[in-house]
């Protein structure tokens, strides 16, 4: 009888949460989102739309999502967040470097917006930045390349020389060559981040050109289907998992998960206590996560890639630690030393041993 | 620099395969164009004969069935425009951006639960014979039909717009539509015929990416080769064989510049993709000088409504 009463308390209390619902809805927050490629295109924006996704299973009625996909980067992404931030948004994420500018001009525009840019560095009072360290990601991907590699030639197909597409490369180079000193990496630029065949093109021509790994660091799968095409060749997804290709060619992936950010974000403007700031989390804050290594990778191999996951997950062990000297052969960390944020954010240089120059 | 990694047997061959999309488009919008109609949609049905192409080759689990409904679907979107530009006369440049950006939006939608799907594998046909001349025949006669299939028709355009009377007939529809209806032409009816040419052949295009060149099903994965396509119409001052040169030109700047990055061949990435659209201006400006319009060879009624009311 005692507990009846107790559930028929607990009941009305529930009723009573569902009447204060609707004075709820009324503060409604509007997220929006800013996307480079199209939400389908299983690699970046994907992910990204899957944070979006989040949001929205989290707070349910409390927020409303919108989104705007294949936004290019420049003027028109101008454009498209006046129209967002006009449409009553509170919170915008740009979820593309280029977006940088825009973003800043916009937010100008519209103090009581908060605007949250990716992979950027330009912050205002309303504005902040967030990234992931896909560095840490991409250490485990280069010694993963060095120790599969036959050819002992790495092809890696780079989207625009920003130090997010730089820092990559360097972080897989360092640990190819630490665990096969004759490694050698092509890297091509494609200039573009998504655009399926020019991809599909960049990795034919490495494969043609005796690459038997390729790294990608643009967002579609078409690298993947190409390598798939001609047979002995591994892969990486890049972004978001790319399982469809595994075992064979992808081997493993780097995974974004922006969920627990977007959620952390509109959970503080909800309660008034968003402020501008910078976000750069990496494996062990679960935003860079690796996918899968397929058991194509010897045990031995796939235990000491994971070692040292786990190593950077627990930050006994930074990606960048010296000695290491810039490719000119000027020196850059000393032994032991480790290479401060400002630095891996603006990084503009090769490491020591790479060959090519970076594109200016 | 280690240029001697570049095969170039093998570059020339993946030239070939990068220029076929490209080509396929710009071709059946040269057609388009001859008889006097501006379709800007190439993109979009493009795109919409990836996705139908790709669906249709997955359920069938044939490339080639998928070729069939890559072209259908082309000329489905293209009829469109061709009702809204030649019976209701609406404009057709804002008609075929519209198209484009219904057809983007179209395939997105249909292409939903393709994501992540393999497509079936299109062979390779090595002609008899002529496959094993030494240096042509891996770079010219070892590849998917579709490579084939495309320099036909640039040959089969070319020979109905120089020989046939039907080729005689639409290209006076593309002149001066008004002494075509005189002369008792059904102007509406062939420019319809043309547009779904058109909108076939861009949906081969399509389909040679999603089937062959990538192979699989993404968004938006043409990501703009109708766009070079319209520009090599021009390029190409609406001729057929000009038009085969200028898609080679494009997709071989493309696949040349990627390849001299692989060999890491210090070049300038950026002017090099620039090349075949100065290439396309520096054309377009020494062919302009002589005289006009009619020098450049577009069609005197390129982009002109015509109604029989005159």
């Amino acid at each position: 009888m005692k507990r009846r009463t107790v559930l028929k308390g607990a009941g009305a209390l529930a009723l009573g949460a569902g009447l204060a619902a609707p004075a709820w809805a009324q503060k409604k927050v509007k997220a929006g989102f800013i996307y480079v490629g199209p939400v389908g295109d299983g690699g970046w924006t994907y992910e990204h739309d899957q944070g979006r996704l989040a949001v929205e299973a989290h707070f349910g009625d409390q927020v409303e999502t919108v989104f705007q996909e294949s936004v290019p980067e420049g003027a028109d992404a101008e454009r498209a967040m006046t129209q967002m931030a006009l449409g009553g948004a509170d919170i915008i994420f740009a979820t593309s470097f280029g977006y940088m500018d825009p973003v800043i001009n916009v937010a100008a525009k519209f103090p009581k917006v908060k605007f949250e840019h990716a992979t950027g560095f330009k912050r205002a009072e309303n504005v902040s930045t967030y990234s992931a360290r896909f560095y840490e990601g991409r250490a485990v991907q280069g010694l993963l390349a060095g120790r599969m590699t036959r050819t002992n030639k790495i092809g890696y197909i780079a989207s625009f020389p920003i130090p997010e597409v730089i820092r990559g490369i360097n972080s897989a180079y360092i640990h190819a060559r630490k665990v096969n000193p004759d490694v050698e990496f092509s890297v091509v630029w494609v200039y573009t981040w998504f655009d399926p065949a020019k991809e599909a093109d960049a990795a034919n021509a490495l494969i043609e050109q005796g690459a038997d790994v390729v790294l990608q660091h643009t967002d579609s799968t078409a690298p993947q289907a190409a390598a798939e095409k001609a047979g002995n060749v591994y892969t990486f997804g890049q972004a978001s998992d790319m399982a469809e290709y595994a075992p064979m060619p992808r081997i493993s992936s780097i995974i974004d998960n922006w969920a627990p950010y977007y959620i952390r974000r509109v959970q503080a403007v909800m309660d008034g206590t968003w402020k501008s700031e910078d976000t750069w989390d990496g494996i062990g804050a679960g935003m860079v996560e690796i996918g899968e290594i397929t058991e194509v990778v010897p045990a031995d191999v796939r235990a000491e890639a994971e070692a040292l996951r786990d190593a950077i997950a627990a930050g006994e062990y930074h990606p960048f630690t010296g000695p290491l000297k810039k490719q000119d052969g000027s020196a850059w960390l000393a032994e032991g030393e480790v290479a401060d944020d400002g630095t891996l954010a603006g990084m503009n240089f090769y490491v020591e041993g790479m060959k090519g120059d970076i594109p200016s | 620099m280690d240029l001697s990694a570049i095969d170039p047997l093998v570059l020339a061959a993946s030239i070939m395969v990068a220029s076929t999309p490209i080509l396929l488009a710009a071709l059946g919008e040269m057609v388009v164009e001859r008889a006097g109609v501006l379709n800007l949609g190439v993109e979009g049905m493009m795109i919409t004969g990836a996705v139908c192409g790709f669906i249709i080759a997955v359920q069938g689990e044939s490339p080639a069935l998928g070729f069939l409904a890559a072209a259908a679907g082309g000329a489905g979107l293209a009829l469109l425009f061709g009702f809204l530009t030649q019976y209701l006369l609406a404009n057709q440049v804002a008609s075929g951006l519209a198209l484009t950006m219904f057809g983007l939006g179209l395939s997105a939608l249909l292409g939903q639960d393709y994501i992540g799907i393999k497509a079936p594998a299109m062979g390779e046909v090595h002609v008899p014979l002529l496959a094993e001349i030494p240096v042509l025949g891996p770079v010219l006669f070892r590849h998917d039909p579709m490579v084939y299939l495309s320099v036909a028709l640039v040959a089969g355009v070319w020979a109905f717009l120089r020989y046939s009377r039907a080729g005689l007939i639409l290209r006076a529809v593309g002149e001066n539509h008004d002494a075509a209806h005189a002369l008792g032409y059904k102007v509406v009816r062939i420019r319809m015929a043309a547009i779904a040419f058109g909108g076939a052949l861009a949906g081969l295009g399509g389909a040679y990416i999603s089937l062959v060149r990538v192979p699989q099903w993404t968004e938006g994965m043409t990501a703009g080769a109708g766009w070079i396509a319209l520009a090599i119409v021009v390029f190409a001052s609406w001729r057929p064989w000009r038009v085969l040169l200028g898609a080679y030109l494009f997709g071989g700047v493309t696949v040349l510049q990627l390849n001299l990055q692989a060999a890491g061949v210090d070049i300038p990435v950026v002017y090099l993709s620039m090349l075949p659209y100065l290439v396309t201006i520096f054309v377009l400006v020494v062919m302009s000088a002589s005289s006009g319009r009619a020098a450049l060879g577009a069609p005197a009624a390129l982009g002109r409504v015509f109604h029989a009311s005159g």
